[in-house]
């Protein structure tokens, strides 16, 4: 094979002549890494509260929660991010319309991407937490109410501790989820990660080191996620209670 | 201090209770019995409101446990309640779970809180196991744990729900000794057990249920010497012969 490796192209000028190729890499690794952590944090604040109104005995509250889930898990991505990005600044008010649409066009990409990201993984969150809140013991509830506490008690000093540590395991993997999700993105244009590994592909003409780099780049999101979480996870365990009952 | 009175309750077409009526008094041990599947669990679950029901009326201290009007929390704070399977919370401490709803509910600040809880762990022998997690300790241990957490809370009555069925034998005595001494000192008891060495030794009355129904609610003397229903000398027939 005719192949010609050249590791040094990410120290070249890039072709807008104001950074290094690898400065389009780390661009896109930042995005990436913002885009995904702010999504997360919005999926977990989302997700937790959703997920423990699927729980809670009102009926309209666990059906609106329940509904939530249904739309945010069963659109396809792809098409989330379209309507965040295309549709819904055309059903804003005319004015709030417009301020999206006449703001950076970053600003309006990373919007739309987290607020789309966020939103699907929070359904998915939302399930495992009511997972967990499930899979607990019932004579929790019934011991915690019997003591006096009323049922938001009963949530937030007994049901949910132990649930958010059942959950640890499954959300790792939805964190890890939202990182590769977040190539995605890239559809509308934000210049995330896998978006700039294309870019170098087009410029430089050297696939196989930008593919490499990005796929480096997505595996040591993996291990440090994967690390962070197993800590966490130690950090919260529970002396000598094995599993649920 | 607790009163039943034609309480029914059913899941769909299900009946599992039917026109309930008895009296506990002040200071009174009563043993509720009766074969698997009977209503006994569901009959005390009924007392402080974890089970709602649909027919008859039921007050604890003069407080109708049915009526929608009354605060069940505030109700339940006064009612201990022991289960089964212990239902310590597993991830607080054996000091914290004695604590908790004492500095939560009932507004006691933390050291008094803690005072009452050393105080009910060194009377059920396990002072020194205070900073461990429910997950440590034996079966019998989280127990009286369970009898202390629920001791704390000043309650005005007892419930106990089979408090030794999920007990390895060699810890069953441990758990009666402590309820026991408690019925000694007073404490007003309704205990849905199969111990009948327990019932006839500290209780005052024998509830026997079957399919729902109080069959028999008599002295423990009249009881244990001659149970008026087949089924209930059947059932005791087949206990005491174990
Ligand atoms: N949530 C429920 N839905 C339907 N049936 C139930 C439910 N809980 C209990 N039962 C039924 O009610 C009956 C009485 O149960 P329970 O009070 O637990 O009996 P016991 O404590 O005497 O063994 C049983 O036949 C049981 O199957
Ligand atoms: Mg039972």
């Amino acid at each position: 094979m005719g192949y010609h490796w050249n590791w040094g192209v990410f120290l070249q000028p890039s072709a807008t002549g104001d950074d290094t190729y690898l400065g389009w890499m780390l661009y896109g690794f930042k995005m990436t890494i913002g885009l995904s952590l702010s999504a997360w944090i919005m999926a977990l604040i989302l997700g937790a509260v959703i997920g423990v109104l699927r729980t809670v005995p009102n009926k309209v509250l666990s059906g609106f929660a329940m509904g939530y889930v249904e739309l945010f898990r069963n659109i396809p991505l792809l098409v989330q991010l379209f309507l965040w990005y295309f549709v819904l600044p055309e059903l804003l008010p005319p004015s709030l319309g417009n301020a999206f649409k006449q703001s950076n066009p970053i600003v309006q990409q990373f919007l739309a991407s987290m607020l789309c990201l966020g939103l699907f993984t929070s359904a998915r969150v939302a399930e495992q937490v009511r997972s967990g809140i499930n899979s607990l013991p019932p004579g929790q509830k019934n011991a915690s109410l019997a003591i006096g506490f009323t049922l938001s008690q009963t949530y937030r000093y007994v049901m949910l501790p132990m649930a958010f540590r059942l959950v640890v395991p499954p959300l790792t993997s939805e964190f890890l989820n939202i990182f590769k999700n977040s190539a995605v993105c890239s559809t509308i244009g934000l210049l995330e990660l896998a978006a700039q590994g294309r870019q170098l592909v087009d410029y430089t003409a050297q696939p196989y080191e930008s593919f490499i780099a990005v796929t480096v780049a997505y595996m040591l999101i993996n291990v440090v996620v994967m690390f962070g979480m197993r800590w966490v996870e130690a950090h919260v365990r529970v002396p000598g209670y094995i599993g649920g009952k | 201090m607790i009163s039943m009175n034609k309480v029914s309750k059913h899941y769909g077409a299900f009946q599992v209770l039917t026109d309930c009526t008895t009296h506990v008094n002040k200071g009174e041990v009563v043993v509720v019995c009766g074969p698997s599947g009977s209503g006994k669990s569901t009959l005390i679950k009924c007392v402080n409101g974890l089970e709602p029901f649909q027919g008859g009326q039921i007050t604890v201290n003069g407080v109708s446990v049915g009526d929608p009007k009354t605060n069940l929390s505030k109700l339940r704070a006064q009612v201990g309640m022991v289960f089964q399977n212990f239902e310590l919370f597993p991830h607080m401490t054996i000091i914290e779970n004695l604590t908790v709803a004492q500095i939560k509910v009932l507004g006691r600040d933390q050291h008094e809180a803690e005072a009452k809880g050393m105080q009910l762990l060194d009377r059920v022998g396990l002072k020194v196991q205070a900073l461990k997690y429910p997950g440590q300790l034996s079966g019998g241990q989280q127990q009286r744990v369970a009898i202390a957490r629920a001791l704390a809370m000043d309650p005005i009555c007892m419930l106990f729900d089979e408090p030794t069925s999920a007990l390895d034998p060699e810890m069953i005595n441990e758990v009666l000794d402590v309820m026991t001494e408690l019925a000694q000192e007073g404490m007003t008891m309704m205990c849905v057990t199969h111990e009948m060495g327990f019932a006839k030794r500290v209780a005052h009355r024998v509830i026997f249920m079957d399919v729902g129904h109080i069959v028999e609610d008599d002295s423990k003397e009249a009881f244990f010497a001659n149970p008026r229903s087949e089924r209930a000398q059947q059932f005791l027939a087949k206990i005491l012969h174990h």
